[in-house]
């Protein structure tokens, strides 16, 4: 009795342990109430013949050691429980008792978890039958059950490895014989990031086997409810590494990678189970396992396409580092054929996430959504096992070879070019004379303005969508994104929208210098159309512009005389107002004085936009105009009326002179003669 | 009838010079004027079209025709060097006829009252008004034929037309080409102003010298093709009789014939005149055919 007292004052002070009190209750009552003499129900009388260490019994015929350690069982978390709670078959049964004992029950307390067992790789293996299925003390002992905190326990984390490396590791029955799909688990655990932090490191917090595999529930990966099943491997993962998505959010969507695991890589496809480790692996192994295949040259697909892979180009491009499964996903590496449970395409988005959001709102995107024939997908520019980057000059996407990859629809002709139905003509052969091809493909200026820097390389929309880099509202910083300086002119300037709040159409950077043909500035077939370009919206201004010398003489094709930009400015026209303009009252002068250097406030006063149709606003030119018209009318009337009545008589004059010339030349001969 | 000295014209008539194999019968003929005056006539035009030249294309910039003539004269800067080069010859060939009047008017040992308004002047005279009206009664078929002096009134006309054109265009011209200096003291706007005169200023002499002077001298039928007296200086004399009767008169009345008669230029000094003639004819017509087309059917 006096040992009793013992545990209660010891449970009472361990109130967690609420169903261990209850079976002391259960106990006391048992030992008041059932206290009958030769019957061995106390722990005292079990341990009066089990005490002796060469105790022994049999159990299915064989000879075993009954023998059951006091100390052990006292210093165990089920110290003080009674024989009988486990052994329940020797409840109320005589003393000394049968031979071939039940084995000890542990679902009485512990029933929640023998309902997980049960339903467990193990517990199924067990119910089976299956003599290398665990039961509870295979794991966790017998007497000697300590808490798991307890680092003398059999299942405390550090201990854990070996325990499932007593059936897991190699040689095993359980590994030889039953279905296990990855081998060398204990050693590559051990060699893991986890296994060292915890064999080597003591690192008791972090992952051992159960930890991904759970303790009780253990069930194959192609299990749905597994912890290890691809769709719930994000979730088991996170159980330690809860900030992941942070750092795979540029690498996967973060939202993506918990609701839809089972369409983006799964944790494993890049930090293989067992082998965890920080650094990217060495995953040639399952490379090697398709290479085994698709390293056949004559290897055919049923529609007689080759399926040869030539590796070397997946080594020298960018993917080198990345599987073959982390893009064909949805492999089975327990099929014979792996792959054969390969379902989808190739889909970039799942690594390229951002990118394949971007592609989805494009036209290309679009119109491949519409399954388009003619559409591009990623591997119609990047290539498929060979992507090398935007910096290898092999690239299909190096800057100097872009114009060529686009055109390979968008030239004239081709099925993009066809299907465009905007006002843009030959827009390649225009690109390649332009100042940007010319840079980039004469010249081999890798940071020109390509295709893509323009029309962006994955959300190329058409300009009228409000989204679309090209779209008027976005051209200036589209532009702007190489000509920085240009477009902080332009966005203060008058035919900025951020300025300007008109209805009417503004000008944007195309507008002036066109999208494909873009010359240079300073040429003179430039300086002379950017005229007509003003004139496209200032009609009446350029025409009086032209009726005055600075563009009559341009007309000439003459380059060095003041043009719209040289007095109003190109990029920065304000309107007079702004004491920043170039036509302010205080820059005028400085203005003219661009070209003529001795220029005055007087001087200024020219009118270069000046008519003489208008009287109300130049009145003298329209006076002197008018006046010398006049003069010109009247001098015309007059002397050509005078040179009309000449006329007839003139003539009559002509045969009489002829008259009286033979005449005197028929005298003459008569004289002579 | 014949006089004494007819005949002696009839005989240098009838001696022959022989060039080329060919023979030419040199005519008397009688010089109407001096060298430097002839001399004067030919820089006179060559400046004048080359200044109606690079002006047009200036002023019918909107034509295909004056980028074309732009572009021949070396493009436009070029083209305006010589503008302003023919204005400095046309300049000097004003100024030096000037000296050459007072030179003779000092040679001639004449007050200036006796050379303004002597019988060989420029100035308009009564005579002149009466010649005038006897030429319209003559076109209206109400007299004959008036008896034509030195010069005529038309020719008068066109001698002071040079002048006032020289003055306006001159002095517009000077305006456009140092516009910096004048705005010192000059509104900005005169320059407009200026523009507009020049170049009306200028349409009005290359159209009247390009018809109506064509016509007078050139075209009308008793000279048709062609006069070549401004660059030989010399017409025959049986032309200069039934022309000019006044005149012819009055230098036989002064026995004064005789000093300006002198023998016709050998062919190929005609021919070359012709030639030069030709260009100038040909080129003022085009300039006319160039302005018609761009004032009526280029207008913009």
């Amino acid at each position: 009795m006096k040992s009793y007292f013992f545990w209660i004052k010891i449970t009472n002070s361990d109130c967690s342990l609420f169903k261990i009190l209850k079976n002391i209750l259960i106990s006391l009552i048992c030992i008041s109430v059932l206290s009958v003499p030769g019957y061995a129900q106390e722990n005292s009388d079990c341990m009066s013949c089990h005490e002796d260490n060469s105790l022994s019994g049999t159990k299915k015929g064989k000879q075993i050691s009954v023998f059951v350690n006091q100390k052990t069982l006292t210093s165990s978390v089920h110290s003080g429980i009674d024989c009988i709670s486990c052994h329940v078959d020797l409840e109320g049964s005589d003393f000394p008792h049968k031979e071939d004992v039940g084995k000890a029950q542990c679902t009485p307390c512990h029933d929640e978890i023998k309902t997980k067992y049960d339903k467990s790789l193990h517990g199924k293996a067990a119910a089976k039958g299956d003599p290398l299925a665990p039961m509870c003390q295979n794991c966790h002992g017998s007497h000697n059950i300590k808490q798991v905190k307890d680092l003398k326990s059999l299942v405390a984390p550090l201990n854990i490895p070996d325990l499932c490396g007593k059936c897991h590791k190699e040689g095993t029955p359980v590994q030889s014989q039953r279905k296990i799909d990855q081998t060398n688990i204990i050693e590559n655990y051990s060699e893991s990031i986890h296994g060292e932090g915890l064999l080597k490191k003591g690192l008791i917090v972090t992952a051992t086997c159960t930890s991904c595999h759970t303790a009780h529930d253990i069930l194959p990966h192609t299990d749905q409810r597994s912890s290890i099943a691809r769709s719930n491997i994000a979730n088991t993962c996170a159980k330690c590494h809860a900030e992941i998505e942070l750092v795979h959010r540029k690498v996967i969507k973060g939202e993506l990678w918990e609701k839809e695991a089972n369409v983006l890589p799964a944790c494993v496809d890049c930090h293989q189970p067992h082998k965890a480790r920080k650094v990217f692996y060495n995953q040639g192994m399952a490379d090697l396992d398709c290479l085994g295949c698709h390293d056949n040259k004559n290897i055919k697909s049923s529609d007689n396409h080759s399926l040869f892979v030539d590796y070397t180009l997946i080594k020298n491009s960018r993917h080198a580092n990345i599987t073959c499964s982390q893009c064909h996903s949805g492999v089975s590496p327990s099929h014979l054929r792996p792959c054969d449970s390969i379902i989808q395409k190739v889909d970039c988005s799942s690594c390229h996430a951002e990118i394949g959001e971007e592609y989805k709102l494009s036209t290309h995107g679009i119109l491949k959504a519409k399954d388009d024939l003619n559409a591009p997908a990623c591997l119609e520019c990047h290539g498929t096992h060979n992507v090398l980057g935007t910096k290898d000059s092999k690239s299909p996407i190096f800057p100097i070879n872009i114009p060529d990859l686009c055109a390979k629809c968008h030239r004239e002709g081709e099925a993009a070019s066809v299907r465009y139905k905007g006002t843009e003509t030959e827009i390649i052969k225009n690109y390649t004379e332009s100042i940007h091809g010319k840079g980039l493909m004469k010249s081999g200026l890798t940071v020109t303005a390509t295709c893509t820097d323009c029309h962006t390389a994955h959300k190329e929309l058409p300009h009228n969508n409000s989204l679309s880099s090209i779209n008027s509202n976005n051209i200036s910083s589209t532009c702007g994104s190489c000509h920085h300086g240009i477009q902080e002119q332009f966005e203060k300037s008058i035919h900025s929208p951020k300025v300007n709040k008109t209805e009417k159409a503004l000008p944007t950077c195309d507008v002036c210098h066109t999208a494909h043909k873009i010359i240079r500035a300073d040429s003179e077939g430039f300086k002379l159309k950017i005229m007509d370009q003003c004139g496209r919206c200032h009609e009446a201004i350029s025409k009086t512009y032209f009726d005055t010398y600075h563009g009559k003489v341009s007309q000439l094709g003459y380059t060095k005389t003041a043009k719209c930009y040289d007095c109003h400015g190109a990029h920065d026209i304000l309107p007079i107002e702004n004491p920043a303009s170039h036509l302010n009252r205080k820059n005028i002068v400085q203005t003219c004085q661009k070209c003529h250097s001795n220029a005055n406030k007087q001087f200024a006063g020219y009118f270069t936009h000046a008519t003489h149709h208008d009287p109300e606003k130049y009145p003298w030119l329209f006076w002197t105009f008018w006046g010398m018209t006049s003069l010109l009318i009247f001098t015309f009337v007059v002397a050509g009326l005078h040179t009309l009545l000449w006329l007839p008589r003139s003539l009559q004059w002509r045969r009489e002179i002829e008259k009286r010339k033979s005449l005197k030349d028929d005298n003459a001969d008569n004289v002579e003669n | 009838m014949i006089t004494e000295e007819e005949s002696n014209i009839k005989k240098q008539t009838q001696d022959v010079s022989r060039t080329d194999g060919k023979i030419v019968v040199l005519e008397t003929q009688i010089e109407r004027f001096s060298r430097l005056n002839r001399m004067l006539h030919v820089l006179m035009i060559i400046s004048f079209i080359s200044l109606a030249l690079t002006g047009m294309t200036l002023k019918f910039s909107y034509t295909g025709w004056a980028v074309f003539l732009s572009k021949f004269f070396g493009g436009f800067e070029f083209a305006g060097y010589i503008h302003r080069f023919a204005a400095l010859i046309m300049s000097s060939v004003f100024i030096i006829h000037i000296i050459d009047l007072l030179r003779i008017k000092r040679k001639e040992k004449k007050t200036l009252k006796e050379f303004l308004f002597g019988p060989d002047s420029m100035l308009f005279s009564r005579h002149d008004l009466k010649d005038f009206i006897a030429s319209l009664k003559w076109f209206l078929g109400l007299g004959e034929r008036p008896e034509y002096g030195r010069w005529t009134y038309w020719e008068k006309f066109d001698y002071f037309a040079v002048f006032w054109g020289i003055f306006i265009i001159g002095s517009t011209g000077l305006t456009l080409w140092f516009p910096e200096f004048f705005t010192q003291f000059m509104p900005g706007w005169v320059i407009n102003v200026s523009t507009i005169i020049h170049s009306d200023e200028a349409l009005l002499a290359t159209g009247f010298i390009f018809t109506v002077h064509f016509f007078n001298t050139h075209l009308r039928p008793e000279k048709f093709p062609m006069d070549i007296v401004i660059f030989s200086g010399r017409v025959p004399l049986e032309e200069f009789k039934l022309d000019r009767p006044k005149e012819y008169k009055e230098l036989v009345e002064k026995g004064e014939l005789e000093k300006h008669l002198v023998e016709a230029y050998p062919l190929i000094v005609i021919k070359t005149i012709k030639v030069f003639g030709w260009t100038a004819l040909i080129i003022g017509f085009s300039i006319i055919i160039w302005i018609i087309y761009a004032m009526i059917f280029a207008y913009k």
